[in-house]
């Protein structure tokens, strides 16, 4: 098993300069105007706007390829149990029906569902360039000082600074033990009772939890000794300070989020925008 | 001179333990002074440190009698925060010391905690580095450093802070030992700019490699002896209190020197051995046979073995092997050499890019994980990765068990096992009642149920003291003379050289050296490749003019494995 | 400490995170419904909540799962992150019961019951009312959809939180010991 973790890379470009406080503040907006909108026009805008971002960045496709391939299956299934489901949910929505043809029983394919479904396929879709632009173009190191800049209390900032230090030890240990006790004969197969995989699954985590026991008490020591927690603010090495580009691009952001608002209250009076009145 | 650290009638007893762990300990040390405080585990030493540092009564809870006195404050009285800008502390661990997400960030974790402004961080930070001679890593993850880059690492990160005291708790123990060597250096080289530096560990040898102002013995909780190391090594004292000498001492002794202190014997360098010349030359010929070779029946046979992760960078490089039928080997190399992996690749948990592994002409390659697991069994370096149950019994049969063998065999089978591994009368007992050694032999067990014709240990005495390694290679050395087939794997060189007729050396993913444990301690090229040390005892042979030092070696270890059955 | 919230606790906290991350990412048990797997990790954060307190619990869950979510799909599905954390937050109600004793090696009947009890009533509280209603308000899913899954949902993960949470507590307790029990072996 690979270890897969960030793939963050040192690149000169205007994304990567850019603070990890104000990247996140970005995504944080941006996510919630794709949140707050069922409005196809306003969320192909923004699919555009990230892959505009993408090409900025410097995104290779081979780093997203796996990304790409699990978001493909979510949407697919979510697709599929929407309609098994929901499969006149559209015509709720939007209040008309055009039937364009039927599959079995009340299982109608109307052009309001086709046009419900691609809206929220888009939506999430959407959503996925922004997370990734901000995890492949910030320095894991930012992350703690982004988030406490943001309000979030510094102790749990460490501790999402310990999470991502420690990810790849505690993958290494999960190898070793699974590995040492497959050898003993544990296996995870389909064959055994529910309660039986359960357990055996527990003879991994057992192991897995001692060790990560006497990590914890190690790292906590280490962390007292070196004075963690004597005052109630801390500085951060890897902070960048924010610059007029950082200012700028938050704005820009805050500016999509109040038109996606606008959009919403204004223009279409609702969550949704409905083309077929 | 100046008393630092003040011990006076202290007593310290854990919240757990039912008697105290210090008995009424007097020590003072000086300011700029070199300590080495020496003991086996569960001496006491290392709660002596974590006393000096605060971590006793802040983190470990218990009862404290008497005084302690650090730069002037008593510490019970003190707060871990007071105390830990006094004394800087550099853990065995240096992987659970290294907190930050990259080397600056994380010389620079006490400042931050400090909130210390970033320009002053980035300097201090800088400043530091360099002298730890990482400046150049600063950007670099944890994951891309070596075990000896993330200890000049921690020691960065506790210097920043410009502590007058250093403490170094079993620096060793991590290291391979060319990387110990580099840095008992660094930390000699440190103690010279004026701070009080103490140091606990219980690999004497390696630590006098640069002198120490003074070396304090403690066992059962109470100072043994507080004086010059030569003073120390000359009373003869240590292996009573499970500690080792020096090989070259040790050696002396057996060739009937009657050492003294003015012998300047505290390294091999300075070590008058010319005043015993005529008593080594002497033992050396009276005791010198050349063993006959043994004949061996060829077990496993490792053919062209190449592998790597991504398909680019090699980490297996055309591995030829072959292992014997009832021989204990051992193979060595420095971290990240391949010695685990090629250890993976003989279990099967990873499948080689190339080559074949058959034992008796039966290609193994052809069996699950778990089948294979009866042809050759591993036991993981740390017992706390494979316990998984409560009971010491259950956990020797799990293997048993999921293999759908009837209760009465099993029951049988483990009864057999725990016999052989001296675990029997314990067998009701829960495992968590077992001190570190006993675990050890419990995971040994739970492989050696399944019948393995191959052993694995990986590291097998990694972070055990004199008495408690002794007791697991012996243990080990009794299932090898029971016919048991053992492979070791580790960087320990007394290990290989005391335990083990044959090593081979891997460096760089290729074999180096395939021949007796003491021609390669003797191979200063070799060593250099591999990241170990010469052993002492080449340097006391050629100290003494003797013509075929290899022998003399020979000589040595065949006699001291015959001292060492005789004791048991 | 000048604070609640202890360095232990906040190291228990990021490592339990990282653990939850790793189970949750890669260790797919089957479950018997088909194409669905057990998610193992439950049973961690619910014994770190237990051992730790909800906050810690709330954090394991809720950092885990969104940094899951984040190196497989790019972005967190924020309210089935939102509903790992209560489900967490809430079987850590069973802390100021469980943790002192366990602390002292005891993790009797008593202690698994309200673990038990507690994390079944944040698992229901999570799949059946939490992630439903943050899925149609924040992402306004058909009701219908989101009640059936958070249902499949909460049968498994209740199962797997309450067994393997009282395996890895009463392990842990085992190592543990109370006060003055341990003396030096001759």
């Amino acid at each position: 098993m690979k270890i897969k973790t960030f793939s963050y890379s040192q690149l000169d470009t205007f994304i990567h300069k850019l603070s990890g406080l104000s990247k996140l503040v970005c995504f944080l907006l941006l996510t919630t105007s794709i949140m707050l909108t069922y409005d196809i026009r306003y969320i192909i805008g923004i699919l555009i706007f990230s892959y505009i971002m993408f090409i900025i960045a410097k995104i290779q496709f081979k780093q997203i390829k796996m990304m790409l391939y699990y978001v493909g299956a979510f949407l697919l299934f979510n697709f599929i149990i929407t309609y098994l489901f929901e499969p006149e949910y559209g015509v709720k929505i939007y209040g008309t029906k055009h039937i364009l043809f039927t599959l079995i029983g009340r299982y109608t394919v109307t052009q309001e569902q086709l046009f419900y479904q691609i809206t929220k396929f888009l939506k999430y879709l959407s959503v996925i360039p922004l997370g990734i632009i901000f995890i492949l173009t910030t320095n894991p190191s930012e992350f703690a000082s982004s988030l406490n800049g943001i309000g979030v209390p510094y102790k749990i900032c460490t501790s999402l600074s310990l999470t991502l230090r420690y990810f790849p030890d505690v993958v290494n240990d999960y190898n070793t033990i699974s590995l040492a006790q497959q050898a003993r004969g544990i296996e995870m197969s389909k064959k055994a009772k529910l309660i039986d995989r359960i357990k055996r699954i527990g003879s991994i985590l057992v192991p897995l939890l001692m060790t990560t026991m006497d990590r914890i008490e190690v790292i906590s020591n280490g962390m007292d000794l070196r004075g963690f927690g004597k005052h109630n603010k801390r500085t951060w090495y890897s902070r960048k300070p924010l610059n007029i580009r950082d200012y700028l691009s938050m704005l820009i952001c805050l500016l999509l989020l109040l038109i996606s608002l606008y959009i919403r209250f204004k223009i279409n009076h609702s969550i949704y925008y409905n083309p077929f009145i | 001179m100046k008393p630092i650290i003040e011990f006076k009638n202290f007593s310290f007893q854990y919240f757990e333990q039912s008697e105290p762990t210090l008995k009424n300990i007097n020590l003072t040390i000086n300011e700029g002074e070199k300590v080495l405080i020496a003991g086996p585990s569960g001496s006491g030493k290392s709660t002596i440190g974590n006393c000096i540092n605060g971590l006793i009564p802040f983190a470990y809870k218990g009862e404290i009698k008497g005084s302690l006195i650090v730069r002037g404050l008593e510490t019970k009285e003190a707060s871990l925060f007071e105390l830990s800008k006094k004394v800087g502390t550099v853990l065995q661990d240096s992987d659970g010391q290294f907190i930050g997400l990259n080397v600056g960030e994380d010389i620079a974790f006490a400042l931050e905690n400090n909130a210390i402004e970033q320009k002053e961080m980035k300097e201090r930070v800088e400043k530091i580095a360099k002298v730890v001679d990482m400046y150049d890593f600063l950007n670099q993850n944890p994951h891309e450093l070596s075990g000896g880059q993330k200890q000049r690492v921690s020691l960065a990160g506790v210097m920043v802070e410009d502590a007058d005291i250093l403490l170094f708790d079993e620096p060793l123990a991590n290291l391979d030992p060319k990387t110990g060597k580099v840095a008992i250096e660094l930390i000699d080289e440190i103690a010279k700019t004026g701070k009080t530096v103490i140091i606990i560990e219980h690999r004497i040898e390696d630590v006098l490699h640069r002198s120490v102002d003074r070396l304090v013995l403690v066992d059962e909780g109470e100072i043994i002896m507080d004086d010059t190391s030569d003073a120390v090594l000359a009373s003869g004292i240590l292996p009573n209190y499970g500690v080792r000498e020096p090989l070259y001492i040790t050696c002396a002794r057996y060739a009937g020197a009657k050492l003294d202190k003015d012998d300047k014997l505290s390294n091999i360098d300075t070590f008058d051995a010319s005043k015993y010349k005529d008593l080594l030359h002497d033992w050396y010929k009276s005791n010198y046979v050349r063993k006959a070779k043994k004949e061996e029946k060829e077990l496993l046979k490792i053919e062209n073995i190449s592998f790597s992760y991504d398909g680019i960078k090699p980490i297996l490089k055309n591995i030829n092997a072959t292992i014997h039928e009832g021989e204990m080997v051992s193979i060595v190399g420095k971290n990240g050499a391949g010695k685990t992996t090629l250890a993976s690749v003989l279990c099967g948990f990873i499948k080689p890019d190339e080559g074949s592994i058959t034992m008796k002409g039966d290609d193994l390659s052809k069996y699950s994980i778990s089948e294979r697991a009866e042809y050759i069994g591993i036991v993981m370096q740390n017992p706390n990765q494979m316990i998984s149950k409560n009971m010491i019994s259950e956990e020797v049969g799990l293997g048993l068990k999921i293999r759908n063998v009837p209760e009465e065999e099993i029951e049988k089978k483990v009864n057999e096992v725990l016999k052989i591994c001296g675990l029997y009368p314990f067998r009701k007992w829960p495992i968590s009642a077992l001190s570190f050694g006993q675990k050890k032999r419990v995971t040994i067990a739970s492989i050696l149920v399944l019948n393995p014709t191959i052993l694995i240990l990986d590291e097998p005495t990694a972070g055990q003291d004199y008495k408690h390694y002794s007791e697991i290679m012996e243990f080990l050395k009794s299932l090898n003379e029971a016919g048991q087939t053992i492979i070791l794997i580790t960087h320990d060189m007394h290990l290989m050289l005391e335990y083990t007729q044959r090593a081979i050396v891997i460096t760089g993913g290729e074999k180096i050296a395939d021949e007796a444990s003491y021609a390669v301690l003797c191979d200063l090229d070799l060593t250099n490749k591999a990241n170990l040390k010469e052993t002492s005892l080449f340097d006391l042979a050629n100290k003494i003019g003797i013509e075929d030092p290899l022998s003399f070696v020979e000589c040595f270890i065949n006699y001291d494995r015959e001292v060492r059955e005789n004791e048991n | 400490m000048n604070s609640k919230f202890s360095t232990k606790s906040i190291v228990a906290t990021g490592l339990g995170a990282a653990l939850f991350w790793v189970l949750f990412t890669y260790v797919k048990v089957p479950s018997p419904v088909p194409e669905t797997n057990l998610q193992v990790a439950y049973g961690i954060s619910a014994f770190f909540a237990a051992v730790f307190g909800p906050v810690a619990g709330f954090l394991v869950a809720f950092v885990g799962h969104a940094l899951s979510d984040f190196i497989s799909y790019g972005s967190p599905w924020w309210s089935w992150v939102v509903a790992s954390g209560i489900s967490a937050l809430v079987a850590g109600f069973c802390f100021s019961k469980v943790a002192p004793r366990v602390e002292e090696g005891i993790c009797g009947t008593s202690e698994l019951v309200s673990f038990a009890l507690w994390t079944v009533i944040g698992t229901a509280l999570a799949w059946l009312l939490v992630a439903p209603v943050l899925d149609i308000v924040m992402y306004s899913e058909p009701v219908s959809t989101v009640f059936a899954q958070g249902l499949m949902a909460f049968v498994m993960d209740a199962i797997v939180s309450v067994v393997l949470g009282g395996i890895l507590l009463k392990a842990y307790a085992a190592t543990k010991t109370g006060k003055g029990t341990l003396s030096k072996e001759n």
